[in-house]
């Protein structure tokens, strides 16, 4: 019968509590040896406590193949927390999910203490509860992958608007200078606020410097061009400066046309023309020395 | 049927869209200014667009057009005030327009349009054009 086993499996978890979480948190603490300096005992302890705690009321529920129903929903929040803490604190997948598994050990020497002769009820009370530390496990690795993943996102969009600034480098002289790989949702950037600041300040001449861009493909060619002519339809001239012989070579091999745009090596060499066509000129104060 | 005025500022004229272009209003456009500057003998064209907020194809297609035959009734064209969000559209339907000349405001227009007439008709003497 299914249902005096679960009971079994709430029992012994409620009988032999404090020796379960002695036991486990002594071992949990052996095999995070290495990460002592992450998280501290105490906190780990209490960690263990709760998670126990949530155990044994969730067993006694009577439902222990779905983890997704209502009874463990405590049990899922403490795991979520654990486990997003785990990941903002450097612990590995390994290393969260070895949290659950690791409890396998002191409850397995339990059930067998609890059940002794009966072979059987000691076999279907180690599968059930095998089965729902794993399930429990992997729940866990899911978690972390997910707040490792909202990690990842959140970085992207803080380089994404740390990487777009526009500079008035003169009255009606803009510079764009562009760091890191062009992929088409940067260019989008890129080009917004590009245009908005064409708009707002009047000017004439935007200066594209690429100096920061690591290679330059036949895509990150076509975004710029896209760029260039977008600017050119808002009747603002653009210069790209910055290219280095590598990427001349390598635009030149690709067979990009650049013949309609104005191209310089420096940024130096692109704000003097800038400066030509807004009919200003540099001169030298005083002599050299 | 509604249409686009199209006012005459000495030598130029002036065609500002203030409302939303659709095909018909674009091809009445064209055939209405194609017939006054042949009329008014005008040596520019300026087309305002900075209150245009869509755009599409047909659209895109019909100015570079009206820049073309502006051009072979000899008269430069310039389009100006495009909002930053038509320029991208523009640019991702894969039409850059060549051929037809920008400026960011209407002032700027009118200067491009002053020089580019200046300098081709320096060497009349009616008086038409100022300066």
């Amino acid at each position: 019968m299914p249902v005096t086993s679960t009971i079994g499996l709430g029992e012994v978890l409620k009988k032999n509590r404090e020796s379960l979480l002695a036991d486990w948190s002594r071992d949990l603490a052996g095999a995070l040896s290495r990460q002592k300096d992450l998280i501290r005992d105490s906190e780990l302890k209490g960690q263990c406590a709760d998670f126990l705690d949530q155990l044994i009321r969730a067993t006694q529920s009577g439902e222990v193949a779905n983890i997704q129903g209502p009874h463990w929903a405590g049990i899922r929040d403490l795991l979520n927390k654990i486990s997003a803490s785990r990941a903002v604190q450097g612990f590995t997948p390994t290393e969260t999910a070895t949290f659950v598994f690791s409890f396998k050990k002191p409850l397995f020497g339990r059930l067998k203490q609890e059940f002794g002769q009966d072979v059987e009820g000691l076999f279907r009370e180690t599968w059930s509860a095998s089965l729902l530390l794993d399930e429990l496990g992997i729940y866990t690795t899911d978690v972390y992958q997910k707040s490792r993943e909202n990690v990842i996102n959140r970085q992207q969009r803080e380089m994404m608007e740390l990487s777009t600034p526009v500079i008035k480098l003169f009255d009606k002289v803009l510079a764009l200078p562009l760091i890191g790989t062009l992929d088409s949702a940067r260019t989008q950037t890129v080009m917004e606020s590009l245009l908005k600041e064409i708009v707002a300040s009047g000017s004439e001449i935007a200066i594209l410097d690429i100096t920061g861009v690591p290679t330059v493909d036949t895509v990150v060619a076509q975004h710029l061009i896209k760029t260039v002519t977008a600017a050119r339809l808002m009747g603002a001239e653009c210069i790209i400066s910055g290219i280095r012989p590598q990427i001349a070579q390598t635009i030149v091999h690709l067979g990009i046309n650049l013949s309609d745009i104005v191209t310089k090596a420096t940024l130096a060499d692109a704000f003097e023309i800038a400066l030509e066509k807004t009919g200003f000129s540099v001169v030298q104060a005083r002599p050299e020395e | 049927m509604e249409r686009i005025p199209i006012l005459r500022m000495g030598d130029f004229l002036l065609v500002t869209i203030q409302v939303d272009m659709h095909d018909r209003l674009a091809m009445t456009l064209q055939e209405d200014l194609t017939r006054k500057i042949a009329e008014t003998g005008a040596r520019g064209v300026m087309i305002d667009i900075s209150a245009l907020e869509i755009v599409d194809s047909f659209i895109g297609r019909m100015m570079s057009h009206i820049s073309s035959m502006a051009r072979v009734l000899d008269a430069k064209t310039v389009v100006v005030g495009m909002q930053p969000a038509v320029a991208i559209t523009l640019v991702e339907l894969g039409l850059s327009l060549k051929g037809v000349h920008t400026a960011l405001t209407v002032e700027k227009g009118v200067r491009y349009l002053e020089d580019a007439a200046g300098a081709r008709g320096r060497g009349r003497t009616n008086g038409r054009h100022p300066k």
